[in-house]
């Protein structure tokens, strides 16, 4: 069983996950240097699946060098690039190197990355991704086809708490779950209601379903003005964009901010953990883990 | 001859109402009439992640984004309440080969039916 399942499902430890950085050149090297950086804090890493469209090494390939190098892998999978036939072939591939935990996401389009002349695909959803998950883990393929015996997946799924149409938003993280979703990673949310009226929501209705929002490290208010203009679903408000860059160290009032949401985000009802993206790849992190109170587990 | 013609009056029909792109498996109904089909990512499970504050389109700014507007439409059109309550049923994976024929034989035929043998395993 995956450390993150096995934390989720039957413990009440918190849980943190983060982004595996992108890797293109600089061969295992580069994923050494990750891991080594990340595998102090964290349970589970996401291996991408060519973030924001942009092609990378394969989410596949990426999962594998992290297991080799002791990180749990957590595979996404984006519904962009790939057809049925293509992601189940991603998720039994998976299953074959022993990674089990999937995240399974729409993906960004073909438009928000540097070739938007690629044709989308999008052959199937996310919700219908997860089925098919879920499906396989029963032991059968989408077409019906037996699989002996049945992958051990542990299903998350990703969802914006706080996008239009807002009064839809818990039903559809709730529609994910009866697909198969066990955990949810929960996109950047700079509304701390919207979150909070979100997780309240989920919580009633499905309590065992694990809730994980994201946080965002960033290097200071031009980063947080850069969400809010060109993050597809992502909105900072107005007052919150006024705080960081009217303050006099800006970069520390963001970390403040950051670390206001990340205490908040823990309090409410079916959050078990966070997801930690971080775009400062410095000592932030350390000090972020050891404000939030974590201690670093040791290697080796 | 039927099979030919009834594909070409439903497109006649339904394009310059819906913007049908004629998939073969109409689900109007439980979208609040709204076709899913006219989402750039072809979302047949509602909005993805990406919807702006004003409730457009991550990929065409200018339009609003279709399931914003079947949400609406669902909660505020007179519409059947069976067929409002469809909305958040999880619809499967669109059959290609449907592509291009009328969903009103489908319909009567129970073709647009059919889903994968796997699909339906276990509870949803």
């Amino acid at each position: 069983m995956s450390i993150l399942r096995e934390k989720l499902e039957n413990t009440s430890e918190r849980v943190f996950t983060a982004e595996f950085p992108s890797i293109d050149g600089g061969g295992m090297d580069s994923v050494i240097k990750n891991a080594a950086r990340l595998a102090p804090w964290f349970d589970a890493v996401n291996a991408t699946d060519n973030p924001a469209a942009h092609a990378h090494t394969s989410n596949t390939t990426t999962a594998i060098a992290m297991k080799m190098h002791d990180l749990e892998p957590i595979m996404q999978i984006v519904c962009r690039d790939k057809n049925r036939i293509a992601i189940q072939a991603d998720m039994i591939g998976a299953s074959l190197h022993g990674i089990t935990n999937l995240s399974l996401l729409t993906g960004d389009d073909v438009t928000a990355g540097d070739e938007p002349e690629a044709r989308r695909v999008f052959d199937v959803d996310s919700a219908q991704a997860i089925n098919m998950a879920r499906i396989m883990a029963t032991g059968t393929y989408l077409s019906g086809r037996k699989i002996n015996p049945a992958p051990d997946f542990y299903i998350g799924a990703v969802e914006n708490a706080a996008a239009p149409p807002f009064d839809y938003r818990i039903q559809r993280a709730l529609k994910k779950h009866r697909a198969g979703a066990q955990f949810l990673q929960l996109q950047i949310c700079y509304h701390p209601d919207r979150l909070e009226a979100f997780c309240k929501g989920v919580a009633e209705v499905a309590p065992d379903l694990k809730l994980i929002p994201t946080i965002v490290l960033m290097k200071g208010a031009k980063g947080l003005a850069f969400m809010n203009d060109k993050v597809p679903g992502i909105d900072v408000p107005a007052d919150v964009l006024a705080r960081a860059s009217g303050a006099s160290d800006p970069a520390q009032e963001v970390y403040n901010l950051t670390l206001e949401l990340a205490q908040h985000a823990l309090s409410l009802p079916g959050v078990r953990g966070l997801h930690v993206t971080d775009f400062r790849h410095d000592e932030t992190l350390d000090l972020f883990m050891n404000d939030l109170g974590r201690t670093p587990k040791r290697q080796g | 001859m039927l099979k030919k013609l009834l594909p070409l009056v439903e497109h006649a029909l339904k394009k310059p109402v819906w913007d049908c792109r004629m998939c073969g498996q109409c689900v109007l109904h439980s979208t609040g009439m709204t076709c899913p089909m006219t989402c750039p990512k072809t979302l047949r499970n509602g909005p993805c992640g990406g919807v702006r504050e004003n409730g457009n389109c991550e990929v065409k700014p200018e339009m609003q984004c279709i399931w914003v507007k079947a949400y609406d439409r669902t909660v505020s059109l007179p519409l059947p309440k069976v067929w409002k309550e469809h909305y958040n049923e999880l619809r499967p994976p669109v059959d290609m080969q449907l592509q291009g024929t009328s969903s009103w034989i489908n319909l009567v035929t129970k073709r647009d039916q059919q889903v994968p043998a796997g699909w339906s395993v276990g509870e949803h």
